[in-house]
């Protein structure tokens, strides 16, 4: 620390406060603490409030501010002071003055004990800079479908350069295959025509964009904003990039594996095949070469089907009225039957379906299969039960079509999930040796579908949701990706039609290039977009126990041969989850800390034992358990006056030293509140809340050798809509610790 | 970002109407991507429609959640300017050089507000608050957990009530200004995103399924109030006639969707949400009847496993055929007649409480749009607008929130490059 710190105390009196507590000994204590000057005022928030912290900053020289006050989610910008001035906000409000007894002793010491711990905060933290660098801002498309091009197109737009990179001789994709697409626009009766060779034309046209046909992705090395990407196939060539977008698109499902719905018998073929029929040559029965009298449809073939696949994939109704559409306009003799589960036609589309209806050639029925036969050799006949009519129905048709579903060409066949090293015990992929040189991607390197090729210790793909999609797992934020500045685009994340794929690649490119922008600025990007914070390794006192490495969900850590993590700042969200989870404290942030929590908690003073006033502390997480106890408090319920509080980015940033410094600093007890955990996490870091619970299990081992009640040390989930339920947890901890008793290491 | 001294001149990028999700991503997106945001939403909090969500599906998670970050994400970043009680008066020039008027309107409370409560706690007034669908009251001045900025809303229509000056003496603050005036903000910018969101469909217009009529049938945008622990009852899903519990509960789906006389499209979300709120009831009733009345259910991708999983709970029937009528009984429970849409046979249930799963309606079909921004016949944004105006979320398709928010977020790049589709 270059200047000595120099804090100012200011204790707002406002909001109750002054009327909850003694102000004057507030002051009293944070002048003892050590502030250089302690003021307070009745509306810190005021413009005369400001105004008198920024004479003092000016006057004085501060450059550390302590405002105990309301929480520190509101007035950011008031107590906001410059890059010189670090602002401390401790919480006298929504944690002491609104949630307790007034003017009570307990009260009083809850509001002095939140003062000195901001001020020790205030202490021990130090001004970050920034990690301004000079950065590529490639953006990196992977497939060339029309997501591919579009996301090329698109980042190109915003003034990026992009490289397309396509494993097919040609660009364009299934689009090139398509007939006709879905109606644009209203009255949705007349099919359109695809806009792909729009979209070839114009990327091919583009200067920003350099095109690879015919070559996949080698290995792709460092990190974002310093990709080094190598590729293999016509093309050899080596390049800088900044950000990833991943379309590499779909394939259609096995139809070998439908032969329940009569795939393999004579004219019977897969709503792709219908396509590309109808793209060359038009309608033929491959029996006879003639012309189908009729047509039917089995909608759902293989789909939503548990021994196949289980989702939808919400465009195959759509394609079968298309294909009927089309094969009605074109062959007005020829009869349509679509046999459905459901028909799904969202939005607008519904009106494309009320118009093939009204066809009377188009026969659309509810059922479910239960046999498909062929009949005279070339015909097939197909029986529904489950109909509408009360009883099962047979079709009798020249030709069969199975509409099947789309799997993303990040699916590995044997792999249900690869979520990171949870796949560890996942069967390898097939196709991994074929003699290729592979990417040295370390310890999960055979897993995943092999397109990106990540020298990531973590893998070399995306990680990827049930039924190998890469999708975001977050409703609010579908661009949450595991992977920093790589983001999915179109059917590779989830099933959608062509329209919805163009969408979905402009925003991928936007993050893309966004991430980009960040990164070079030294910001950290969503969740905490903007944090210049970057932790620091201490690697001297390295251990090598590899817990970082693993533990990160971001896979921002590689290894070294020796087993030192490698940093990589531009892969890192800034979550804290290393600084958890190191054994030895070596990795911290300029203002969020082992040493700098464990300072905070050491400053309080513990009640003896003979004062009957337990003492635990809370840490939170200050994404949904913080804000949840500031509506609660906007209620004005109560809180045990015996609980303090400290927030933390995420639980799994909760390093268990905390643990072990409060029970040997005399705490009664520990809880943690944090997100949701499990399948449906409501982590924003994916796996912070579930380590927390890991490093529980350790914990209650500690606690058994320290011969200390498990009780003493709990972990509770919390999600913000559940601010209600604030109070009890907190007073249910204080009973079982009152159950247990004080902490016999108290006073040690 | 430019702003004048007076703060009735702004020069940004990007100009974002409407403060919903999609509103918020696109501000937000584009002021992570190095550009000037200014956000103007015509309420006094942001979150729009899903703040008013009590989960999501199919995770069953709170909004409020993501919107926090969404906030923190505003709040800690210079390059946003949000402007609440905010509309846009006119709109000219073409993308790349637009002005826009805005018109702020007065918020009688100013900074000073600490959000401290008293003139909350002395306010006498108490109207139907509108955020609970009338279901409940508030206080002619109030908070809202996503009020932005964060202080206190006093309603227009009553800062002028005698009664009112209780709150204003109240104030230690000076935050009351009853003085206000509607102002007048000018803001140059490149490009123009809409999104101004949806409203349900008016279900007092299908008379058929006695909304309005009858006390016990209430919508699914109703419902999710009834679930939320800030709603009219704190979270308890109970009859609204009489408080009572529920036994038996019928989900009509498509109540005046996919039907040519009311919203001939189908709104895509209504019967995921359904769903989400028959584990509502499952969470609070798990010995109640749960019955779905339907004509396709449409869940797509992975939806679909939501789905399965509702379909394997023993307490949740799905009747294939549109709920055609319902009917009150005595005892204020109601009677549901679904017809078969292909035999026409008809089935009666009886239940305690019916929830019409009604559609979305965009804004922009009865909002005032800028010339040359052409809307198809149900009110949602056509590409491609010459006025430049990019659409984003539900004001260009019914969609749900994952969808909404990715269309947000492409949105911006339509608005602020020469790419656009």
């Amino acid at each position: 620390m270059a200047v000595e710190t120099k804090i100012g105390g200011y204790i707002c009196s406002g909001c109750d406060i002054g009327s909850a507590v003694d102000v004057e000994a507030l002051l009293k204590m944070a002048k003892s603490e050590g502030c250089a000057i302690c003021k307070s005022h009745e509306a810190l928030c005021s413009a005369e409030g400001v105004q008198m912290i920024k004479a003092d900053i000016a006057a004085e020289e501060l450059n550390r501010v302590v405002v105990a006050g309301c929480s520190r989610r509101i007035k950011m910008e008031e107590f906001s002071f410059g890059d010189k001035v670090i602002t401390g906000r401790a919480n006298i409000r929504e944690h002491v003055a609104w949630v307790m007894e007034p003017n009570d002793e307990d009260t009083q010491m809850a509001a002095e004990d939140y003062v000195t711990m901001e001020i020790h905060r205030m202490k021990n933290t130090d001004y970050i800079e920034p990690l301004v660098q000079d950065i590529d801002k490639t953006v990196l498309v992977v497939g060339g479908g029309v997501s591919g091009l579009r996301s090329a197109l698109a980042a190109a737009g915003a003034g990026n350069d992009a490289v397309l990179v396509e494993k097919e001789n040609l660009l364009g994709g299934w689009a090139t295959k398509w007939k006709k697409v879905f109606p644009k626009a209203a009255p949705y009766k007349d099919l359109a025509d695809s806009n792909v060779g729009d979209l070839i034309k114009k990327v091919e046209a583009n200067d920003k964009i350099k095109v690879y046909t015919g070559s996949t992705i080698k290995k792709i090395h460092g990190e974002p904003g310093k990709f080094d990407v190598t590729l293999k196939g016509s093309s050899t060539d080596t390049f800088k990039a900044g950000s990833v977008v991943l379309a590499a698109g779909w394939k259609p499902y096995d139809a070998n594996k439908l032969d329940h719905l009569g795939y393999g018998k004579n004219n019977v073929l897969t709503n792709v095949q219908m396509e590309e029929m109808l793209n060359s040559g038009g309608l033929k029965r491959a029996s006879d070469g003639a012309a189908p009298k009729s047509v039917a449809f089995i909608q759902c073939a293989g789909s939503r089907d548990q021994e196949h696949l289980p989702y939808c994939s919400a465009v195959c109704c759509r394609v079968s009225l298309k294909q009927a559409k089309f094969i009605r306009d074109a062959y007005p003799d020829t009869q349509v039957y679509i046999l459905y589960k459901d028909l799904r036609s969202p939005g607008q589309y519904e009106l494309f379906y009320k118009n093939v209806q009204e066809d009377e050639g188009v026969f659309l029925t509810k059922g479910e299969v239960i046999r498909v036969d062929q009949l005279d050799g070339d015909r097939v006949e197909i029986e529904l039960e489950d109909t509408l009519f009360g009883e099962n129905i047979i079709v009798q048709t020249d030709m069969l079509v199975l509409a099947a579903g789309m799997v993303p060409n990040t699916h590995v066949e044997g792999v249900a999930e690869i979520m990171g090293d949870e796949a560890e015990t996942a069967e390898k992929p097939a196709e991994a040796a074929d003699g290729e040189e592979e990417a040295d991607t370390g310890a999960s390197a055979e897993l995943g579908a092999k397109i990106l090729n990540l020298s990531y210790r973590k893998g070399t793909d995306l990680p990827t949701l049930k039924y190998g999609f890469p999708d975001s797992h977050y409703i609010c934020f579908p661009y949450e990706t595991q992977r920093t500045a790589i983001f999915a685009a179109g059917c590779v994340r989830a099933p959608m039609d062509l329209a919805s794929a163009e969408n979905d690649a402009y925003g991928a490119a936007l993050k893309a290039v966004q991430a980009t922008e960040l990164i070079g600025a030294g910001k950290a990007v969503h969740p905490r977009a903007g944090d210049t914070s970057n932790p620091d390794f201490f690697l001297q006192r390295c251990t090598q126990c590899k817990r970082c490495t693993e533990e990160c969900p971001f896979g921002t850590l590689d290894e070294d041969e020796k087993g030192t993590p490698e940093t990589h700042p531009n892969r890192c969200r800034r979550c804290g989850i290393c600084m958890g989870a190191c054994p030895e404290r070596i990795v911290s942030f300029k203002d969020y800390s082992v040493h700098i929590i464990g300072e905070m908690l050491k400053s309080l003073e513990i009640p003896e034992e003979e004062d009957e006033k337990p003492r635990v502390l809370a840490f939170m997480c200050e994404n949904d358990a913080l804000p949840s106890l500031d509506i609660a408090a906007a209620h004005r319920m109560k809180i045990n006056p015996f609980v303090r509080i400290i927030p933390v980015r995420c639980l799994g940033s909760m390093n268990v030293v905390w643990i072990a410094d409060a029970l040997s600093n005399g705490y009664d007890g520990v809880i943690l509140i944090g997100c949701k955990h499990g399948d449906d996490y409501q982590c924003h870091f994916i796996k912070g809340s579930e380590l927390a619970n890991t490093r529980m299990e350790n914990v209650r081992e500690k606690l058994k050798q320290l011969v200390l009640e498990e009780e003493r040390v709990q972990i509770h989930e919390l999600s913000l809509s559940e601010w209600a339920k604030i109070p009890q947890v907190l007073d249910d901890f204080i009973d079982d610790i009152d159950t247990v008793g004080p902490n016999p290491y108290k006073g040690f | 970002m430019e702003i004048s001294a007076s703060g009735d001149r702004i020069t940004a990028d990007l100009l974002v109407v409407g403060g919903g999700i999609s509103g918020m991503t696109a501000a937000i997106e584009a002021s992570e991507f190095g550009k000037d945001a200014v956000l103007i939403e015509k309420e006094p909090f942001l979150g729009g429609r899903v703040v008013r969500m009590n989960q999501y599906f199919p995770k069953m998670c709170p909004p409020v959640c993501g919107l926090e970050i969404n906030l923190r994400r505003i709040r800690t970043n210079d390059r946003i300017k949000v402007l609440t009680l905010t509309e846009v008066t006119e709109v000219s020039g073409q993308k790349g050089d637009y002005e826009v008027t805005l018109t702020v309107s007065p918020r009688y409370i100013n900074n000073n507000c600490t959000a401290c409560e008293e003139c909350e706690k002395v306010c006498e007034i108490e109207v139907d608050d509108e955020f609970n669908f009338g279901l409940n009251k508030r206080k002619a001045v109030y908070f809202r957990n996503m009020a932005y900025p964060s202080l206190y809303v006093a309603d227009p229509d009553y800062v002028k009530d005698p009664k009112f000056k209780a709150c204003v003496d109240a104030c230690k603050y000076n935050a009351f200004d009853l003085d206000q005036q509607p102002q007048t903000v000018t803001v140059k910018c490149k490009g123009i995103v809409w999104a101004t969101g949806w409203k349900p469909y008016d279900a007092a217009k299908l008379d058929n399924l006695g909304f309005g009529q009858y006390d016990n049938v209430i919508t699914n945008v109703m419902l999710e109030r009834y679930s939320a622990e800030e709603g009219p009852t704190s979270g308890k899903i109970s009859r609204p006639s009489d408080g009572g519990e529920i036994k038996k509960i019928g989900f009509v789906q498509c109540a005046g969707s996919r039907d040519e006389n009311h919203l001939p499209y189908c709104s895509g979300v209504c019967c995921s949400a359904s769903l989400k709120q028959a584990r509502y009831v499952r969470a609070q009733y798990p010995d109640a009847e749960i019955h779905i009345f339907y004509i396709d259910i449409r869940t797509p991708g992975r939806l679909e496993d939501f789905y399965q999983e509702l379909q394997s709970d023993e307490k949740v029937f799905f009747h294939r055929g549109k709920g055609a009528d319902i009917k009150e009984t005595g005892n204020k429970n109601l009677l549901i007649s679904a017809e078969n849409t292909l035999t026409g046979e008809l089935t009666e249930h009886e239940v305690e409480l019916v929830v019409l799963a009604t559609g979305m309606v965009p804004n922009a079909a009865t909002d005032k749009l800028p010339a040359d921004t052409p809307l198809d016949d149900w009110g949602f944004l056509l590409p491609d607008a010459p006025s430049g105006i990019i659409g984003a979320g539900v004001t260009n398709r019914p969609v749900e929130v994952a969808a909404s928010v990715q269309d947000a977020t492409g949105a911006v790049l339509k608005a602020l490059t020469a790419e656009r589709s």
